[in-house]
């Protein structure tokens, strides 16, 4: 029940922050949500450290880790490439 | 323990200080950095955790997991930012999917709450996964028309039934229903290609969004089976993200969400057959040279670019702002008018011109544009087409009536530089092309824009 709560006032939350993102900033904001959603690696990385399971239990923690790393890395990465683009010359 | 959580919530402060500073160009890059920051916070708590025993698999997938997500970001165009939001949205979804089958594995049972939790988190993550490469497939080109597989209503219905009867087998006994949760992965694995497959390549910028949705509620179901808060908070924010943005581009449509996910092409089929072809153009068609846009430009006080995806096609993002900064020395007022769905996804348009600096201030949002272009000289279309039919305005028959539209017809005089006069996304005639006050510039954009700078110099 606490979880449900906590994710329904954190929708609420992500409702009224991501509203008052410009348009310009929308392809950014979609990448870095990207980069958000790798948060998924912390599930991942529990798995693939799991003690007394199957290898195989291991192997697909270890399979999260990278999809979810390559979210992260490449998420915030790009995020920042295309943030820079904008900085680069003032009006 | 405790101060695990403490750690988890100190990043999701992170994510939500990061995502305020998207709320300007200016303090974007430190919100960037900010979420990166609550990012490897939130990491090295979990590695941490006194759950994690063996660190051989964890690092190898780190290092893999980084080293690909470096070339990709390093590598990608700026133009291929649709397609690599698409395939990260899946990688997204693929892991939520993941790690629900091994914490199955791992852990074999748990409560009934626990139990619809995994289900829900290999579900969303199933589907977005095989969605998403869907989409990825469209917006490369390989399958960019609406597909309509014969029977398609059906399918979705018995895959959604299948779905569901497995899903109330696996709850119903987690202990032994592994095999019900297995079976239920391969059968939303389906369910994700045949949902996305019949949505035609115009839709794909709400597609994107909403899998953008997705991929952050499969993270907040996993959030729920593992009763991690930082899992949970963060998928909602990135869930409540993709959902307003899919909302946007929709209304920029015309569109409604269930029309986009259920009704197949923009188009219906009764419309198409009623649609008239080449002589809707037929003598009316004024076209004109370089020369003699060029002389309109130097005389002008005012002129807007409308820039479609047609503009990033071409390649054609420097040389424009190469044009606009020549009129821009001659004292002409230069502005570019941005619709909310040009280019692919949303914003998209703006990265493009910015890679070619154009100051992100001369960019202007459709809405605050459009009074504007009475008072203007000269607008340029630069392969866009549907966004400017004054049809969506003026003609109750139209099928884009209601669409909201740049209204660039009312500007004195109107240049359409295009290669010929096929129709845009929506398959049908542009009644801005016959107006009077419009000239068509054929050619690739690139170098008509080229040919334009030329003269200019020359006059």
């Amino acid at each position: 029940m606490e979880a449900l709560i906590i994710f329904v006032l954190a929708v609420f939350i992500g409702y009224e922050v991501i509203t008052k993102v410009p348009p310009t900033l929308h392809t950014p904001l979609m990448s870095g949500s990207n980069a958000i959603s790798g948060i998924a690696v912390i599930g991942a990385i529990i798995c693939a450290g799991a003690g007394g399971t199957s290898w195989f239990a291991n192997f697909l923690g270890f399979v999260a880790v990278v999809l979810a790393m390559i979210n992260i890395v490449g998420g915030f990465m790009v995020t920042d490439r295309m943030l820079q683009m904008f900085k680069r010359k003032k009006g | 323990m405790d101060w695990i959580n403490l750690a988890y919530l100190v990043s999701a402060v992170l994510f939500i200080l990061g995502l305020k500073g998207l709320g300007s160009p200016r303090s974007a890059p430190r919100g960037n950095l900010l979420g990166a920051v609550g990012m490897l916070i939130a990491v090295v708590a979990t590695l941490l955790d006194r759950g994690v025993v063996g660190y051989s698999w964890i690092i190898a997938g780190i290092v893999v997991g980084s080293a690909i997500g470096v070339v990709m970001a390093k590598r990608v165009q700026m133009t291929q930012m649709p397609e690599m939001v698409a395939i990260f949205n899946g990688f997204g979804g693929a892991a939520s999917l993941v790690v629900a089958l091994s914490t199955y594995i791992i852990v074999s049972g748990g409560s009934t709450s626990w139990a619809i939790a995994l289900v829900l988190s290999a579900l969303i993550g199933a589907v977005t996964l095989t969605g998403s490469v869907v989409a990825w497939a469209k917006l490369q080109g390989y399958a960019d028309k609406a597909m309509q597989l014969p029977k398609q209503g059906l399918w979705r219905a018995g895959l959604g039934l299948a779905i569901l009867v497995l899903a109330i087998l696996f709850v119903n006994n987690p202990h032994a229903g592994g095999f019900y949760l297995f079976a239920l992965s391969v059968v939303a694995l389906g369910m994700g290609v045949l949902l996305v497959i019949a949505i035609g390549g115009a839709d794909m910028p709400v597609v994107i969004a909403l899998l953008n949705s997705y991929s952050g509620l499969a993270a907040a179901a996993t959030g729920f089976v593992l009763n991690n808060y930082g899992l949970i908070i963060s998928g909602a924010l990135v869930g409540a993200s993709g959902i307003i943005l899919s909302q946007i581009m929709c209304k920029a449509m015309n569109r409604s969400l269930g029309s986009v996910l259920f009704g197949g092409a923009m188009v219906s089929e009764d419309q198409m057959a009623s649609i008239p072809g080449k002589e809707f153009y037929e003598g009316k068609v004024k076209s004109c040279g370089a020369e003699e846009v060029a002389m309109l430009l130097e005389n002008a006080q005012k002129v807007i670019f409308a820039p479609g995806y047609g503009l990033a096609v071409a390649q054609a993002q420097h040389v424009t702002q190469e044009l606009a900064s020549s009129l821009e020395k001659r004292g002409i007022d230069v502005q570019f008018a941005i619709h909310p769905v040009a280019g692919r996804m949303p914003g998209h348009m703006n990265v493009l011109l910015a890679e070619a600096e154009v100051p992100y201030d001369k960019l202007i949002e459709m809405d605050n544009i459009n009074p504007e272009f009475s008072q203007t000289d000269v607008t340029i279309v630069l392969g866009a087409n549907d966004v400017t039919n004054p049809a969506a305005r003026d003609d109750p028959a139209s099928p884009i009536y209601g669409m909201p539209i740049l209204e660039v017809d009312k500007s004195r005089t109107v240049i359409v530089i295009k290669r010929s006069l096929s129709p845009g996304f929506a398959g049908i005639p542009n009644q801005l092309f016959i107006n009077d006050n419009s000239l068509m510039l054929f050619g690739d954009a690139k170098a008509v824009l080229q040919d334009l700078i030329r003269a200019m110099n020359e006059l």
